[in-house]
């Protein structure tokens, strides 16, 4: 049962209070694009064993989603962010790579 | 035999005697004895029989970790199978009966599979079972069925009730032995919020019994002492007959209380389920000792050391008059001696070391009891209670050297630190090598939210076994929860307990060191399920080298006690016979409860009524009061039908059907699902969710309209209604208001952000009610206030004003077929207008419809239904629903989707109508059958049906479903199977049954 703290309203939200959302920072790929592009976009989806962002909404609280980036392995969480973030903040990529050096970044 | 002592037990009070029942036999207890210590004084050592052999099975612990004896305890609406006698508090009354056996515990024809037990080895079942294959279904698993699992579930429900409770906690302090005491009394004294759980009903756990002496004076009086100040801490939360069962992510724990389980029937809730958020965890849960693994190690009398000493000091039970003990280890000498002291016999102390010269050997010697070190216990002797045992050479393979005759055997094959609630959430162990067990790596303990550690163990629990290790190590690992929780240690007494130098342990896992396979066959690891040491060696020679895949082939650890005994025992063999080292193997994966907790604490209040919330439109009481059946949507509950005295439901149906097709009929439709979607962007936005454009529809107009998910799969319909130049109201389907609500709002934040566009879920602000029928306008007339006539309401439009003096929004949309309108007012009004409906409606025959009427209807019609035409795998395409897919538009959510080649594919099954030949029903489910048969042998299908029923209308049976090719294919005739085997032949139609020109609904 995660504890994840919602970047809207500020409450630490436990996870009945959230719903899950999947892997964060996808880029859609509509009609136009090519078969690879449009497999990818809908079905390849990243699950590392450390390191992970993710789309969660406060479904029982402000009903807002946000984004985290939690430790898969050790369910540490660096931090949450608005998603309306075409990518993590810079600070929260900084902190993640003191605490992991071996980490690889978030593309 | 064993027995009650005269004097002495710390635990049991003598002036209050009670009496239990055991198989129908009243036996003699005193309060404060568990069932376990009650049996045993009453000389019922033998309490069960083993799942596998059904061998004879006694007690061998005396707390949570016992495998063996498990009975059904209470009977009626309060019997429970499965509690272990070792941790059951006996009272006055107390009835219990043992399990796994027939006819009777002492003679059970199921311990024939003893004899056979050379032919059960491990993977039996995986080897034995496979072939022939009809053997599996008519003559396997009939009879495995009927002889697993251990006990019977109750007949009656649960007369008890259980409860939950929610806390919040700095430090949860598991375990209220020296070590948790200890560092509470630091927490607390720092300011924590402090909640001290313990499993048992008495605080101390082993210092008392093992003697311990803390600050010059017996252990009993610092525990005590520690209580009283801690009792005195009003952030101090204490707890006994707690058990905590897990820790979860971030800090969540769940224990399990027992509350009035000694006191059944007293009105308090049986079990109490706390639900706790800590920021800490202090694992101070003990240590559990190993059984050694020798040649009829599972006889009843058979017990551990630690239990014995147990029994004695605690209940002054005697296990027997004469008690070998036999060890690997200095402590098991305390059991000798407490027994001496107790006046029993201790024929020898069988140590494997080569020497035995510690400060414990040595006052056993001197107390005149004889110790042969470097000696093995090569078998033990008896059937369903020990006489003897025959000893032999450790470093030998078993010669007999002698034969000592004895009624009890107590034997310790060291310590394991109770690593579960450390490991629970991803602590990691270490072994330690000197001291020959697993204990946590303080190093990588598991991690809460922040990165830190999450858990800290102490005491025995962190390998700290002896009581003066236990208390320095609790009073550090108290002063690193405070740290770490950033508060600031004060001065709090520590407890010194007086140190007893031990010897080092010497691991053993089997005895003698070089047993022979005739002795290996009869050496028990798991008691409970029957694996032996030759078990978990034929595992290994099959190839199976992980500890889990181990677990598995043999059952290992697969018990009610979930291993707690023969885990470290098991994966030791389990090395040795893979000729790796222990730490190389490791254990399996300690995964919660501790303890099996009860479904009813896990259920709590949610039973019957309140079972889950539910939700009610404004009308509810209205059927309710009409004697409706109401059906589950969701969280509602919506009529089914209304039937009349003496009518089946089937007939209600069909009345209401009939009534609605000639006169009128009213449906509570509040559950549909409403949702305001406002703004600059709203056209621009809804043109993207739904596949047909919505920003074209002009003010006042209703719209049919589909979404689909990105895949292009068909996920919701609905009427789409403008109200105004930026707002619109989406109607969804009854299950789905809060799903697409959730997946425009998904949409809206996360992808287009920037769109000005608000939405609002108001599906329980309006009621709706659909009047359905020739003579619906009638009805709406006589209430007056609107005009409704065709010319100024045609259909798919609506109006907003007063019907009968409630303001009304009233749609001319219909699912049914007929003339139609739905009025929404506002939800208080919902009650009014339906009671005036029906008063109006009265002159014109308006009769309610339900659910299942409504379904008829609209296959009569050939309307589709959400999740009846769809599954998650039909595109709009498959359903003849082209029409509703906007060619201009560039992008929606699905196009993408929708344009993949399989989902373009021309072979696709579509929508058409089936009609059989004989006008009977098509089963629910049925496939057209096509020729020839797949991979499988099973018979190839060509389309299924999706919605089917006898519509009272036409009077036969009509159905629609998806076929090959199936709109080129009307008036052929196909088969759909039957449940029954055979087959149904039914000609292809258009799906549309009735009034395929919208006269009707039109009009």
């Amino acid at each position: 049962m995660l504890i994840l703290e919602c970047p809207y309203c500020g409450v630490k939200a436990e996870e009945t209070e959230l719903q899950p959302g999947g892997e964060a920072h996808l880029k859609r790929f509509g009609p136009g694009s090519s078969p690879e592009d449009f497999e990818a976009y809908m079905f390849a989806r990243k699950n590392p064993k450390g390191v992970h962002f993710e789309r969660w909404r406060h479904a029982y609280g402000c009903g807002k989603w946000f984004l985290a980036a939690r430790c898969t392995a050790t369910l540490e969480v660096f931090g949450t962010y608005p998603a309306q973030s075409p990518e993590p903040p810079a600070d929260l990529v900084n902190k993640i790579k003191a605490k992991r050096p071996e980490w690889k970044g978030w593309k | 035999m064993s027995t009650r002592l005269s004097k002495g037990g710390r635990l049991i009070d003598r002036a209050h005697a009670i009496e239990i029942s055991f198989n129908g036999k009243r036996l003699r207890g005193y309060r404060g004895d568990t069932l376990s210590a009650a049996l045993l004084a009453n000389d019922q050592m033998l309490v069960g029989r083993s799942f596998k052999y059904h061998r004879p099975r006694g007690i061998v612990a005396s707390g949570a970790e016992e495998p063996n004896a498990l009975v059904n305890l209470g009977a009626g609406a309060r019997a429970e199978p499965n509690q272990r006698t070792t941790t059951t508090e006996a009272f006055d009354g107390l009835v219990a009966a043992s399990q796994n056996h027939w006819p009777s515990l002492d003679y059970d024809i199921g311990a024939v599979n003893n004899l056979a037990a050379r032919f059960l080895p491990a993977g039996f079942y995986y080897k034995t079972f496979i072939h022939p294959r009809p053997a599996w279904k008519h003559l396997f698993e009939p009879i495995i069925r009927r002889s697993a699992g251990l006990g019977k579930a109750p007949a009656e429900p649960d007369a008890d009730r259980y409860e939950q409770v929610y806390a919040h906690c700095d430090l949860l302090v598991a375990g209220g032995g020296i070590a948790g005491l200890q560092a509470a009394l630091i927490a607390g004294a720092a300011g924590a919020r402090v909640m001290l759980l313990e499993q048992t009903a008495h605080w101390g756990g082993r210092a008392p019994v093992d003697g311990d002496v803390i600050d010059g004076k017996p252990a009993e009086e610092w525990i005590t002492a520690t209580l009283d100040a801690l009792g005195k801490m009003e952030n101090v939360t204490l707890k006994t007959r707690c058990m905590v069962a897990g820790v979860y992510d971030h800090g969540y724990v769940l224990a399990e209380e027992r509350v009035a389980d000694h006191t059944p029937g007293d009105g308090r809730p049986r079990k109490r389920l706390w639900r706790i958020r800590a920021t800490r965890v202090l694992s101070a849960t003990g240590a559990l000792e190993r059984p050694l693994a020798f040649a009829g190690n599972d006889i009843p009398g058979v017990m551990l050391a630690s239990a014995v000493r147990d029994y004695v000091g605690n209940w002054a039970v005697s296990p027997g008059d004469r008690t070998v003990v036999v060890t690997n280890n200095d402590d098991a000498y305390r059991t000798a001696i407490a027994l001496k002291e107790a006046g029993l016999e201790v024929p020898v102390i069988v140590d494997a070391r080569a020497q035995a010269n510690g400060a414990l050997p040595q006052k056993a010697r001197a107390m005149g009891i004889r110790v042969e070190a470097g000696r093995a216990i090569v078998k033990v002797k008896g059937g369903k209670r020990v006489t003897g045992v025959a000893l032999g050479l450790m470093a030998g393979e078993g010669a007999v050297l002698e034969e000592i005759a004895c009624d009890a055997v107590a034997m310790s094959g060291g310590w394991s630190p109770v690593v579960h609630l450390w490991s629970h959430c991803g602590g990691k162990l270490t072994w330690d090598r000197a001291r020959a067990m697993f204990r946590p790596d303080a190093a990588r303990p598991p991690l809460t939210q922040d990165g830190s550690a999450l858990v800290i163990a102490a005491g025995a629990a962190n390998g700290a076994l002896t009581g003066a290790e236990a208390l320095a190590d609790a009073a550090e690992a108290g002063v690193a929860a405070v740290k770490s929780l950033d508060l600031k240690a004060k001065t709090t007494p520590i407890g010194k307990a007086e140190a007893v130098e031990e010897a080092m342990i010497e691991p053993v896992w089997m005895m003698p060191q070089g047993a022979k396979a005739s002795l290996r066959m009869k050496m028990w690891l798991d008691f409970q399920n029957d694996v032996k040491v030759s078990d978990v060696q034929l595992a290994a020679r099959e190839g199976y080298q992980s500890v889990e895949h181990t677990k598995r082939y043999t059952t290992l650890g697969m018990a009610t006690d979930q291993g707690k005994l023969s885990n470290i025992n098991g994966l030791a063999i389990l090395a040795d016979a893979l000729n790796e080292d222990i730490p190389a193997v490791g254990t399996t994966t300690f995964r919660p409860p501790y303890t099996p907790v009860t479904i009813g604490a896990l259920v709590g209040e949610a039973r019957g009524e309140i079972f889950q919330p539910l939700r009610r439109t404004p009308m509810q009481g209205w059927h309710e009061a009409q004697g409706a059946y109401l059906e589950p949507v969701g969280l509602w509950r919506r009529p089914y039908c209304y039937p009349r005295a003496g009518e089946t439901h089937e007939q209600a149906v069909n009345r209401e059907i009939l009534n609605t097709r000639a006169n009128v009929g009213l449906l509570d439709a509040s559950t549909l699902g409403k949702i305001i979607v406002r703004g600059p962007d709203a056209g621009r936005f809804l043109d993207m969710l739904y596949t047909n454009v919505m920003s074209s529809l002009p003010v006042g107009k209703c719209r049919y309209g589909l979404m689909c998910n990105e895949q292009g799969f068909l996920s919701d319909d609905g009427v789409v209604v403008r109200l105004a130049e930026d707002t619109w109201l989406c109607h969804t389907t009854s299950g789905g208001a809060d799903r697409i609500h959730g997946w425009m709002e998904d949409w809206l934040q996360c992808e287009w952000w920037d769109w000005k566009v608000y939405t609002a879920n108001v599906t329980e602000q309006y009621a709706q009610i659909a009047v359905a029928g020739p003579k619906a306008r009638l009805v709406l007339e006589k209430l007056g206030g609107m005009d409704v006539s065709k010319e100024t309401m045609p259909f798919m439009t609506f109006a907003e004003g007063e019907l009968a003096g409630i303001p009304a929004r009233v749609h001319r949309i219909s699912f049914s077929g007929e003339l139609s309108y739905e009025i929404a007012v506002p939800a208080s009004h919902g009650l009014a207008l339906w009671e005036k409906l029906v008063a109006a409606g009265a002159e014109f025959g308006v009769m309610p419809y339900g659910t299942e009427a409504m379904h008829i209807m609209r296959a009569e019609k050939g309307f589709i239904m959400i999740g009846d035409e769809t599954d998650g795998t039909v595109i709009p395409q498959d359903l003849g629903l082209d029409w509703a897919i906007s060619k201009k538009k560039a992008d929606f959510l699905g196009k993408r989707g929708q344009e993949r080649t399989y989902l373009a594919s021309p072979d696709r099954w579509k929508l058409v109508g089936f009609e059989t030949l004989d006008g009977s029903v098509i089963p629910d489910g049925a496939y057209v059958l096509d020729a020839g048969t797949n991979d499988y042998g099973f018979r190839k299908a060509q389309g299924r049906v999706t919605s089917t029923y006898h519509s009272p209308t036409l009077q036969k049976g009509i159905a629609m479903g998806l076929l090959r090719h199936g709109p080129q294919r009307m008036g052929e005739v196909v088969e759909f199977n039957t449940m029954a085997g055979g087959t149904v032949a039914a000609r292809v139609v258009n799906p549309v049954f009735l009034d395929p020109n919208g006269e009707k609904q039109n009009g």
